[in-house]
């Protein structure tokens, strides 16, 4: 049976589909070689009826400073491209996790030379304490090598960790696994 | 690999124009805006499009009260670590601890929102006009005696260890009751703890792993170490203690008796002690006064210092754009 779109619910979808194709374009501020929507925190863009453009995301971390700045790059990027009546809205639930990052986006952090995410580790049971220094397969992002150290648990950003290769001897950034 | 048709490739930033007759050479500093500095020029609600209705069966001032206890543990406790910038044993530390205060601080920042939004009233009222929103408020311009923290997370720093040892009992305790906040029948509770769990995971076993280190380190590092949990431990009961509050919040399953976690804390911190071959402090609880602890607003003398840096600039100029 042919379903029967009106004409108004086709014209909010390309409006949808328009402004949708604006926000996954914007990237994160602190990584910017991702973008909102490789990072996973680009949840969804809904127009509603008054045709104003609700964008929802979602922090990466509780303190996450790039907050304010996603929405205004998200905001300036729609007015920019025509939407005038833009809202940002924060969802909270569920919380984000690095499984969220896309493969196009794993490629982007191996490319400039951060080590992309593991799988997130569950916290649906009582969590382990973990007092040996978590294990990842990590390899090194510039030669490859699987000889790496960790430095630190946290790094320049809330989401990263710090590692150094002791083939090539330079340090790179991991993002978390949460 | 990228395709430059496509629009997630597209520059989003373009470069700024230093020659712009509206603007200076300095705007590149800011980029598009300046919402990332300080307060920011533009207030924001960190609970925008997140639905904050109260649940049924739970007295909105009781939810404040609560939302104030977990968000004021969290605000002075990420208060305390931040006075480690540019002062740790070396520089990793330094950006660990920043990490974890910050990570603290954005807990406390939407506890504190969830607190205003449960209870207006139990925002302080500022002059006519005043930018500040209601969360800064609560943060910067209310009294020692109205703040709900317990009082291990007040204390001064002492040394690394001190620090260390205050943080893993903090972050095991905090870790256990998020675990059961995260079925709260409060949405924004619920997920504030989600969210939480798994930061705290991180603290738990940052300060685990240093607590072994130091307690297998040096004669030095272990004297200290265990110095500095003896001299923690008499406030070590008050978390633990359940508030009448608290007791109301957990029986309308909106959230948690300390009490009920008290056992599982003591069985992690018995792991760590254990590897550590540390003992147990055996010290007795440190009073409160006629009963009055931390959750009541009765603090140490450490509080009052410790709000006197945080709040005077914000106090100084209660009408300020930032």
């Amino acid at each position: 049976m042919e379903t029967l779109l009106d004409r108004e619910t086709l014209d909010r979808e390309a409006l949808r589909e328009r402004a949708y194709a604006v926000a996954r374009g914007v990237t994160d501020p602190e990584m910017p070689m991702l973008t909102l929507e490789d990072l996973g925190v680009l949840r969804r863009v809904d127009v509603a009826g008054a045709g104003e453009v609700v964008v929802a995301i979602t922090p990466t971390y509780s303190g996450c400073p790039a907050m304010a700045t996603m929405r205004d790059d998200l905001v300036h990027g729609l007015s920019d491209a025509g939407f005038d009546d833009v809202r940002v809205a924060v969802e909270l639930s569920p919380a984000w996790s690095s499984d969220w990052i896309t493969e196009r986006g794993r490629r982007a952090l191996a490319e400039a030379g951060l080590s992309a995410p593991g799988p997130a580790p569950r916290h649906d049971g009582p969590i382990a304490l973990d007092l040996l220094p978590t294990r990842r397969a990590v390899s090194c992002p510039r030669c490859g090598s699987a000889a790496v150290d960790l430095t630190s648990e946290f790094g320049a950003t809330a989401c990263k960790a710090l590692y150094r290769c002791t083939d090539c001897l330079e340090p790179f950034e991991h993002v978390k696994e949460i | 690999m990228t395709d430059a048709t496509d629009p997630a490739h597209a520059p989003s930033h373009p470069a700024p124009d230093p020659n712009d007759a509206h603007g200076s050479i300095f705007d590149g500093l800011l980029g598009s805006d300046s919402s990332q500095w300080a307060f920011g020029t533009d207030f924001e609600d960190p609970l925008a499009g997140v639905d904050t209705t109260i649940p049924d069966g739970v007295d909105p001032g009781d939810l404040a009260t609560y939302c104030l206890m977990l968000a004021d543990d969290a605000l002075i406790a990420s208060h305390r670590l931040s006075e480690w910038c540019s002062r740790a044993p070396d520089l990793e530390e330094d950006i660990a601890l920043a990490n974890v205060s910050l990570d603290l601080l954005g807990q406390a920042r939407l506890l504190l929102a969830r607190a205003a939004a449960a209870d207006p009233a139990a925002v302080p009222t500022l002059p006519e006009g005043s930018p500040v929103p209601p969360e800064d408020a609560l943060a910067f311009f209310r009294e020692a005696g109205e703040f709900r923290n317990v009082r291990m997370t007040e204390v001064a720093n002492g040394d690394f260890a001190h620090t260390i040892a205050r943080l893993l009992v903090l972050s095991c305790a905090r870790l256990a009751v998020f675990q059961r906040l995260t079925t709260s029948r409060d949405t924004v509770l619920a997920a504030v703890a989600a969210k939480g769990v798994k930061e705290l995971a991180y603290h738990r076993d940052y300060a685990g792993r240093w607590f072994l280190t130091l307690a297998r380190g040096t004669e030095e590092s272990r004297r200290r170490l265990v110095e500095a949990l003896d001299a923690l431990w008499p406030l070590y009961a008050e978390l633990f203690a359940t508030h009448p509050v608290e007791r109301s919040v957990a029986e309308a399953g909106v959230g948690v008796d300390p009490a009920a976690v008290a056992d599982e804390v003591a069985v992690v911190l018995e792991q760590v002690f254990a590897m550590s071959g540390v003992e147990r402090p055996d010290r007795a609880p440190l009073a409160g006064v006629q009963g009055r602890t931390g959750r009541d607003g009765l603090h140490t003398e450490a509080l009052s210092l410790l709000l006197a840096e945080m709040q005077v600039v914000a106090r100084a100029h209660p009408s300020g754009r930032w």
